[in-house]
């Protein structure tokens, strides 16, 4: 013990760092911040050093060069010792991290940590998450598979969308003028020097401030923060009701942050690696490209956005909501900090999580796209083929060979892009389903071209056979009028 | 006075040595700038583009539409298989062509061609073209990009080498612009007009971004 103290001894001798280091730690915060909402900065903290440990672990291994990126994970998943497992650890980490920092932001908004004299925390912080989702999206190219090739694809389609710059800003993103090696090579070196280091960085400076200003007090209704008096008032409750930070709080970021380890590698252990999918070949086109779970609102955005709002919404969109990020502790710097006096903060978080999480969970199943291979997988529903005329056998046919099972479902199979076709004759009459096949509209292509008058004949006969069993179709009244009148005319006419 | 002499003469030789690292860092940024510049530098010259060997007519049957595959013109050592690109190619009628970029006009996800109903379909966010290429539905603002082609010897070649995007230059003078002077080319934009007027005169127009 004699010993292990001497050498320490030594060592602060020369580098002097043990007493800031105790101060730091046993610098007094309010008693009320010992709570379980304050510790997820610190498990983000966490996380990411996890990402820094598994990331140079599977360096060790992965090739950044367009032709063997692949092989390499596969040689990490398969023939590397527990490589699939330190690759999971990596891309469950890297969920785990895009949600905390979520979690975090949204408990620094609600908390009214943002105010003064913590802007600069704040705006930092949200640098640190446009960071945080930059490396989850340069992770997903390194894993260079298709989801990764088209994923760029999209990246560059949205980039040069970006007026007058918009095409040099996707030779700089791509690093020449197709997906390539170069572009590979070029977000590794983003991923694992650029963005790490700015990370770094940041992080340093975000916790330097955390002990400058000291945390967040619990926020109490009606206690208002004033430019004028604030400091002296945190001094004063950190003197009055405080308590030295270790051991009195930390042992609650230990432990929340033993348990987001245990998870993240419960998840990596369960749920295994993430891809890599097929080969980033661009001739396969068989392929259904998605994006990595934290960009799958996205995803469902754009399928729903209007073409003509797309671009504006793509370019103006993201500048707007980091504006607003970064300018909030200037525009609402003072006042209520409790969420319990800030219903339209509680709303806006609410709001914000109900549009992501519902974008998000549509992205799971994409009622949007079309089914590609319905037509020829989807089976017809047996009560279209009991009973029926050769000529609605023959629509069935019609439906299925000419793909409208791939955006049109029958019985809950198929695709969900146009609407469900289960009862569309009680929609529309007879001339009207004739109509809409021949002449399209209403986002669905006109089949006019591609069927033969026989063919939309018995389509037409196929689908008019789409109705609940107590409902009729839909008829045109005047039709019959006017075809009981022709037969009454009709023997009239005749000598 | 010696004393303030030798302050200002010290303060004189840090100022000299601040001058002198701008200096050098300023020249230094020129070469770094160029190279971080390089690929659009390295462009700029002709562009990437040049003409490339899709096929022979004889395989591509009157009428139908077939997937082709050529090698960018711009590879470099890395590049593995990326380099491989996937087009669709349409034979209208003898020599005259319609050559698609796979790419869809929305975001860039790879369209699949369906014979039977005769549409391009997007897995992604389900644009839909017809066969000439034009906008059937879904959230794409235009057609297909189409690659400018010429044939030469019974060799169908096209003119590619840029990944076609909603935005760029090359995406203008695919989809609207007669893209060179010449009989083929000429031929290839009145076929598509053609064609894209005889399926459907309203959702015809192309549309350009820029």
């Amino acid at each position: 013990m004699v010993l292990i103290d001497r050498i320490g001894q030594w060592f602060d001798r020369r580098l002097q760092l043990a007493a800031p280091i105790r101060e730091a730690a046993e610098h007094p915060v309010p008693r009320n911040t010992a709570s379980w909402f304050y510790v997820f900065g610190s498990a983000a903290l966490t996380v990411f050093m996890l990402q820094l440990v598994t990331g140079i672990l599977l360096a060790l291994i992965y090739v950044p060069s367009a032709s063997e990126a692949w092989n390499s994970l596969q040689a990490l998943n398969h023939d590397v010792t527990l490589g699939w497992f330190i690759r999971a650890l990596h891309g469950w980490g890297s969920n785990f991290m895009v949600a905390i920092v979520l979690i975090h932001m949204v408990q620094v908004f609600l908390f009214g940590a943002y105010k003064f004299p913590r802007e600069l925390t704040w705006i930092i912080g949200v640098f640190l998450l446009l960071m945080t989702l930059g490396m989850a999206f340069s992770g997903q190219v390194l894993r260079f598979d298709q989801d990764a090739y088209w994923g760029l694809g999209i990246g560059a389609s949205i980039a040069s969308r970006v007026p007058i710059v918009g095409p040099i800003i996707v030779k700089l993103m791509l690093g020449g003028p197709i997906i390539a090696g170069a572009t590979l090579s070029r977000f590794f070196a983003l991923h694992v020097f650029v963005i790490p280091g700015m990370l770094i960085g940041f992080v340093c400076l975000h916790l330097l401030m955390v002990l400058k200003l000291g945390i967040n007090e619990w926020p109490m209704p009606g206690r208002l923060v004033k430019r004028a008096t604030y400091t002296s008032e945190y001094h004063e409750l950190t003197k009055r009701n405080g308590a030295p930070f270790v051991p009195y709080a930390v042992w609650k970021d230990l432990f929340f942050a033993a348990f987001i380890l245990i998870a993240v590698a419960a998840c990596a252990l369960y749920f295994g690696p993430f891809g890599p999918t097929g080969r980033p070949d661009p001739t396969i086109i068989q392929t259904v490209p998605k994006p990595d779970y934290f960009f799958l609102w996205l995803y469902g955005l754009l399928s729903y956005l209007p073409p003509a709002m797309e671009t504006p919404a793509l370019l103006i969109g993201p500048v707007v909501v980091i504006a607003f990020l970064v300018l909030l502790p200037f525009l609402s710097g003072e006042g209520e900090k409790s969420w319990r006096r800030r219903p339209i903060a509680v709303m806006t978080v609410l709001l914000v999580a109900i549009v992501l999480g519902t974008l998000t969970h549509l992205a799971g199943y994409t009622p949007w796209s079309p089914h590609m291979n319905a037509w020829s997988g989807d089976p017809v529903p047996d009560k279209s083929l009991h009973g029926s005329t050769a000529l609605q056998r023959q629509g069935a046919l019609v439906f299925q060979a000419k793909q409208c099972r791939n955006c049109h479902s029958l019985g809950e199979n198929g695709g969900q892009r146009g609407p469900a076709l289960d009862s569309v004759a009680v929609r529309l009459t007879q001339d009207q389903l004739i109509r809409q096949v021949i002449q399209g509209g209403g986002n669905m292509p006109a089949y006019g071209k591609n069927l033969s008058p026989a063919e939309t004949t018995a389509l037409v006969a196929f689908l008019e056979t789409l109705h609940p069993a107590g409902q009729a179709p839909a008829r045109d009244a005047s039709r019959d009028v006017v075809l009981s009148d022709a037969q009454e005319k009709h023997p009239g006419t005749q000598p | 006075m010696s004393n303030e002499n030798l302050v200002s003469r010290r303060g004189f030789f840090m100022k000299m040595g601040i001058l002198f690292n701008g200096l050098v860092a300023a020249a230094l940024t020129v070469p770094i700038v160029g190279y971080l510049l390089s690929s659009l530098t390295r462009g700029r010259a002709n562009g990437y583009l040049s003409w490339v060997p899709v096929g022979s007519v004889s395989e591509f049957p009157e009428g139908e539409t077939r997937l082709a595959t050529f090698r960018n013109p711009y590879v470099t050592p890395t590049d593995g298989k990326t380099v491989d690109t996937a087009c669709w190619v349409r034979r209208v009628a003898g020599e005259e062509f319609q050559v698609f970029a796979v790419n869809c006009a929305h975001l860039g996800c790879p369209v699949r061609w369906f014979p039977q109903s005769g549409l391009f379909m997007c897995p992604c966010h389900g644009g839909a073209y017809y066969r000439d290429g034009s906008r059937a539905s879904g959230p794409p603002e235009r057609g297909l990009f189409e690659y400018p082609y010429k044939v030469k010897d019974g060799v169908v070649t096209i003119q590619a080498g840029e990944l076609p995007t909603p935005g760029s230059p090359t995406a203008y003078l695919l989809g609207k612009k007669p893209p060179c002077a010449g009989g083929n080319d000429l031929v290839s934009i009145q076929g598509s007009l053609r064609a894209s007027s005889e399926t459907n005169p309203s959702l015809g127009k192309k549309k350009s971004w820029s």
